[in-house]
């Protein structure tokens, strides 16, 4: 460091956004690579059971593992057709 | 029974084969049989941070192969007498590697006795870097205080819990430590650098050691002679500790702390 960058300090602090943007795009890829082998047949059985009552298609239902923090949530994503007219 | 250790990263020149050089050595200095392989098939480079490149005859793929046997490609290491390295093949491509042949070859160095065998993974999630981690009971991540290698490093830990033949087999997991080399404790607390427990705090996994960023590193490797046979060096200090921590000594983290230099060295620069 030189004597004027020593007396006039100008470093920025970049170390926490660093950190910042690191535990976003980490937590974000844990959830998409890392997606245990159930999940498939999962949404395989729920389109089956929901579709008994409802008519949905495959696409209709989204199941998504994320972590946050020490979490793991299961996200279900289930959407209704429109009720048709009568 | 050997254990076998990788030494990975996901990304390169973070200091795996570095690291690979000074714990086979530690390791081996501690009276432990231990070999150490060079999976970078194609960029052989652990034969020349060891100073045994003139000596390589045979190569990990000639033993994959049936070429040569275990014996001959051995080479001994010149500073301590139960260190062996096996070397890459330089003019092959990583495709020779198969999951049968590295079996055997960790199969056959454990009936010569070997209590340690080290795995220097290639860079990359490819084969050769697959194949280096595939049969570990242990695994030491190298990262260095930057956001791609900690990007990389969570990449590698999410391939060894679902490629290694422990995560396979669903045996007890490979065991997971965290090395962090590269380190300069004064541009973390001028806050240009993540922290160790930043990078500890993101990957989630046991902090094995910190390795000061260090201009012996690049003597010992002009010498051929592993970082850790520097004499009173900080980068030698702090992989002799690694070592201790890893046969379940208790050492305190030194050269993570920034130490200010004497104010007439502040104002006429130099180091
Ligand atoms: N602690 C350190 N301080 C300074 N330079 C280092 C340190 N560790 C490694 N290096 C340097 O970084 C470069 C890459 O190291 P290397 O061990 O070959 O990495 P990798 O095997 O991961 O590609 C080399 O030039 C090496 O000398
Ligand atoms: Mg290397």
């Amino acid at each position: 460091m030189s004597l004027l960058s020593y007396f006039f300090g100008s470093k920025q602090k970049t170390a926490s956004v660093a950190k910042e943007r690191l535990s976003l795009i980490i937590a974000h890829e844990r959830g998409t690579n890392r997606t245990p082998d159930f999940l498939p047949d999962l949404q395989r059985e729920l389109i089956a059971v929901i579709s008994k009552y409802v008519n949905v298609g495959p696409d209709d239902i989204k199941v998504q593992l994320e972590k946050q923090d020490n979490c793991e949530i299961l996200e279900v994503n289930i959407t209704l057709p429109e009720q048709p007219q009568k | 029974m050997a254990r076998v250790i990788v030494v990975t990263s996901g990304k390169g020149g973070v200091g795996k084969t570095t690291t690979s050089a000074s714990i086979s050595t530690g390791l081996a200095l501690r009276g432990f049989k231990t070999a150490v392989i060079d999976f970078d098939v194609g960029l052989r480079n652990l034969d020349l941070i060891m100073g045994c490149e003139r000596r390589v005859v045979y190569d990990l793929i000639n033993v994959v192969n049936g070429e040569a046997n275990l014996n001959q490609a051995l080479i001994k290491d010149k500073h301590c007498d139960n260190l062996f390295i096996l070397p890459a093949s330089q003019t092959r491509d990583k495709d020779a590697l198969t999951e049968e042949g590295v079996e055997k070859v960790l199969k056959d160095l454990e009936h010569l006795g070997f209590d340690y065998i080290l795995c220097d993974s290639p860079a990359g999630i490819e084969r050769g870097a697959v194949m280096a981690l595939t049969f570990a009971d242990e695994a030491i991540v190298v990262s260095n205080p930057e956001v791609s290698s900690v990007r990389d490093s969570d990449r590698i830990l999410g391939i060894l819990q679902s490629k290694s033949r422990r995560a396979i087999e669903g045996r007890e997991p490979v065991k997971e430590h965290l090395l962090v080399t590269r380190y300069s404790p004064k541009r973390v607390e001028d806050g240009e650098m993540l922290s160790y427990k930043d990078v500890q705090e993101l990957l989630r996994i046991p902090l094995i050691g910190v390795i000061p960023e260090s201009d012996d590193v690049l003597q010992a490797s002009n010498q051929g002679t592993p970082a850790i046979h520097l004499k009173d060096s900080d980068v030698a200090t702090a992989y002799l500790d690694v070592v201790a921590r890893f046969l379940d000594e208790d050492r305190p983290l030194r050269f993570v702390a920034y130490e200010k230099p004497g104010l007439l060295k502040r104002l006429f620069g130099g180091k």
